[in-house]
């Protein structure tokens, strides 16, 4: 596999609905949610929004951006920070899709949810 | 000899109030007006001349300026009125001495400011070849005679009007921004402005043509002793302009009607006593913007102050309900504080707030209103959401989470069978048919016809809140079960063991039909309430709509299934049946209105449906039926329902064809376009 022994597959493309998303389950750790937009870019960020938590996978994926199913926060699905005036920030996985499959990055998957929270939170406070 | 124009004439002026003694101001508008009492509070003696017979021509009527002159008047500011300034006098020293009038008349003076208006420079625009009139010519896109320059401001001339306030302003930026982006979908169609006067003390307030004349009609409210005038002009049954002096607590609500050009024939007779009487709830029935304290709770959903409001507005600029909806949240949950986030606006900002334009947007994807979206995919025969966007010019790929959802339902309803419904324009509830709560789990409520249930019913319910360890039962307000807590993996199953149709109490459809049990039990019944709230329930369910559709159905006067605040409400009489439309017991508590008096089970069935189908073809996406009927007005409703005796059948038939195909989503799941793939987690293994 060309992607490398760093990256572990976890579904095909076409698991994901079409400006949709589904939710990876990792024993043990936090959920996340695996976007697919309109124009099959894939990308993947803890099912969690910054503002009370609501699980971004059950949110409308519009353009790259998911609104959040409970209070509608507009989460960036590329960066993971939370659209003007609304701030917060939520831990991105990388993640690529190849021939049709997607990979989640091991280390992204391994660092436990709270340290992703923290380290999301760090990069939207103020300077 | 001052002009009034920045904040240098301001700092010359507050220091000849030092050392002068007699000032004339010569203009009596908005401008001249805080200017003289201004001087007058520095301790000058002060005279306001204006050429016209009453002050503030512009802005008020005889009347309310005459109120106002005598205020001033008590204040110690002197006028001469309807005088024309033909020569300013000076002295040896060259220093203005008097103001002499065009009949001979003089007046001493050693500070004179002239508030007279103000001219836009066009001395540029000229040289470069652009028509001028009063200002630089604009078209609707902002663009001068000269494509390539555009003009915006007050030394821009639109429709003939130069717009001398800010807000217009904005809106005309707004436009040119677009079209410079090359976005190309603003159009400008004029401002209609208000005004304050930001003298202490002396509340006005006027928007519209206030002045009225023929053709219109004026309602008046005179009490010159507590100092109070309305009135308020009305013309083809709409409020077209509205004069306030002394109490302008209602200004935004009766320019927003203005603008908003809604019919008022049916709050007519208690328009002048303004927006109090329209019950709110939420925000502990504050009305009135101006009276609340800095701490009163504004947005009861999300805990907004209105301190916080205010510091908002006035920190971070905020022009629009909009802009401080999403800075500060209030009023972006329920709506119900909106009308009083724009009293907020409109007194923090005086005479530089605009309520929002009458043509409403869908969404910021689009330029286009409801109305003109639902004819064009009615016209154009729009099938797909893609088409529709690529159509209709979307600003963006595949639109936003407030416009799919209006999209998927105006396709759907307009076409059903034809245009295929997307799960994924959906909002979570409908995509997987139960109630996202707080944690993420769902609530699930099977439906119950007319609120009547069994044994075997209640025992499969017992056994599934067992068998998947549901954490809460409640009863509904609805007459149903609440099944709370349920995670969406154990969704399909639990549907499965419960056995009973969907409640559709997560969807914006037919919810509930709340029965009393009526004439087969009660000693008071004098109609099987219950039978006629499960047959329209039977009829009815599965129905999609703007937005979540009640009815109850109650077997005598007495009322016991609370039929009056439901979106169509039927009341049992000894003769026949009553039916109330557009009541509403959420935010704006409603009692439902008088719609027609019927014999027949069958006759309800059609007129309920006949009615809940002209909604659905001409409702707004998340239009409750009451603020549908307010918009279009009952008698439009009753003229299609009631008197088009063609139309109502019409309109059933459209319902009953829309229905036929219609499956229930937890049983016929791949019939009803439900993705199962949501309903398992990717499993994902680490080593």
């Amino acid at each position: 596999m060309s992607a490398g022994g760093e990256w572990l597959k976890v579904c095909g493309v076409d698991d994901i609905p079409v400006a949709g998303a589904r939710v990876v389950r990792v024993p043990g750790r936090a959920d996340i949610a695996l976007f697919r937009t309109l124009d099959d870019r894939v990308f993947a960020l803890h099912d969690r929004c910054p503002h009370k938590g609501g699980p971004l996978s059950q949110g409308i994926v519009h353009g790259a951006r998911v609104t959040c199913p409970l209070h509608a926060w507009v989460i960036e699905l590329a960066t993971g920070s939370a659209l003007e005036p609304d701030v917060g920030m939520v831990a991105c996985i990388r993640v690529r899709s190849e021939a049709g499959e997607v990979f989640l990055h091991r280390e992204d998957l391994r660092r436990d949810a709270l340290r992703a929270q923290l380290i999301a939170d760090a990069a939207c406070a103020p300077a | 000899m001052l002009a009034y124009r920045d904040i240098a004439d301001t700092h010359a002026m507050i220091g000849a109030a030092q050392t002068y003694k007699n000032a004339v101001v010569i203009g009596g508008g908005l401008l001249g007006l805080e200017a003289a009492n201004g001087l007058k509070q520095r301790g000058m003696n002060v005279t306001v001349v204006h050429v016209m017979d009453w002050l503030m021509e512009r802005q008020l009527d005889p009347t309310a300026a005459g109120l106002l002159k005598q205020s001033l008047e008590q204040r110690g500011l002197s006028f001469a009125m309807a005088k024309k300034t033909q020569a300013l006098l000076g002295d040896a020293a060259g220093r203005v001495r008097a103001v002499r009038f065009d009949d001979g008349a003089e007046l001493a003076a050693e500070l004179v400011v002239m508030a007279i208006g103000i001219r836009p420079n066009v001395a540029l625009a000229q040289s470069a070849g652009l028509q001028c009139n009063r200002g630089i010519l604009v078209s609707d896109t902002m663009q001068t005679y000269d494509p390539r320059i555009y003009a915006v401001g007050e030394c821009a001339s639109h429709r003939g009007i130069a717009y001398g306030l800010v807000a217009p302003l904005f809106e005309q930026a707004k436009v040119c921004a677009n079209h410079l982006a090359e976005h190309g979908i603003g159009i400008y169609s004029g401002s209609v402005t208000s005004t304050k006067l930001k003298v202490t003390g002396i509340d006005l307030f006027s928007a519209g043509d206030f002045m009225g004349g023929e053709g219109t009609e004026e309602i008046t409210l005179t009490d010159p002793i507590g100092g109070v005038y309305k009135k308020l002009v009305l013309k083809d049954d709409k409020l077209v302009g509205a004069c306030l002096y002394g109490d302008t607590a209602d200004g935004a609500w009766y320019f927003k009607l203005l603008r908003d050009g809604r019919e008022i024939g049916d709050i007519r007779d208690t328009l002048m006593f303004g927006e109090a009487n329209l019950g709110d709830s939420g925000h502990s029935g504050e009305s009135r913007a101006a009276a609340m304290a800095d701490g009163a709770e504004v947005c009861g959903c999300n805990g907004v102050c209105k301190g916080t409001i205010v510091n908002a507005i006035k920190a971070k600029g905020l022009f629009t309900v909009d802009a401080v909806r999403k800075h500060t949240k209030a009023s972006s949950s329920c709506g119900s504080c909106t009308g009083l986030v724009e009293q907020i606006l409109a007194s923090t900002l005086g005479g530089d707030y605009s309520a929002a334009p009458k043509k409403q947007p869908l969404c910021p994807c689009t330029a286009l209103s409801h109305e003109e979206i639902r004819e064009a995919i009615r016209k154009e025969h729009l099938l797909g959401l893609a088409k529709t966007m690529e159509f209709l010019n979307w600003s963006t790929p595949n639109g936003c989470a407030k416009c799919r959802p209006a999209l998927n339902y105006y396709l759907t309803s307009t076409w059903p069978r034809e245009a295929r419904d997307d799960p994924q324009s959906r909002f979570i509830n409908e995509r997987a048919h139960a109630n996202i709560q707080k944690d993420g789990t769902y609530s699930v409520v099977p439906r119950m016809w007319g609120g009547i249930t069994n044994a075997s019913e209640l025992r499969r319910i017992a056994d599934v809140v067992e068998k998947y360890k549901i954490p809460t039962v409640k009863v509904t307000g609805g007459q149903r079960i609440d099944l709370l807590g349920v995670k969406k993996e154990q969704l399909q199953d639990v549907w499965r063991d419960l056995d009973m149709p969907s409640g559709h109490a997560y969807a914006k459809a037919l919810r509930t039909v709340k029965t009393c049990v009526g004439s087969e039990w009660c000693r008071f019944g004098t109609q099987d309430s219950t039978r006629m709230g499960i047959e329209l329930e039977k009829a009815l369910w599965r129905m999609y709509a703007p937005h979540k559709v009640k009815l109850a159905v109650s077997g005598c006067p007495r009322n016991c299934a609370e039929s009056g605040i439901k979106d169509v409400g039927v009341i049992g009489v000894d003769s026949g049946w009553e039916i109330y439309v557009a009541g509403n017991g959420g935010i704006k508590t409603e009692a439902g209105q008088f719609f027609c008096k019927l014999k027949t089970h069958d006759e309800v069935l059609e007129y309920a449906g006949a009615f809940l189908q002209l909604y659905r073809e001409e409702g707004h996406y998340l239009e409750r039926t009451v603020h549908f009927v307010a918009r279009v007005g009952l008698d439009y409703c009753k003229q299609r329902v009631l008197e088009d005796t063609a139309g109502r059948s019409a309109l059933c038939a459209r319902l009953k064809d829309a229905l036929a195909d219609e499956v229930d989503p937890w049983h016929e799941p791949r019939k009803a376009a439900v993705d199962l793939r949501q309903f398992e987690p990717i499993e994902a293994v680490l080593v």
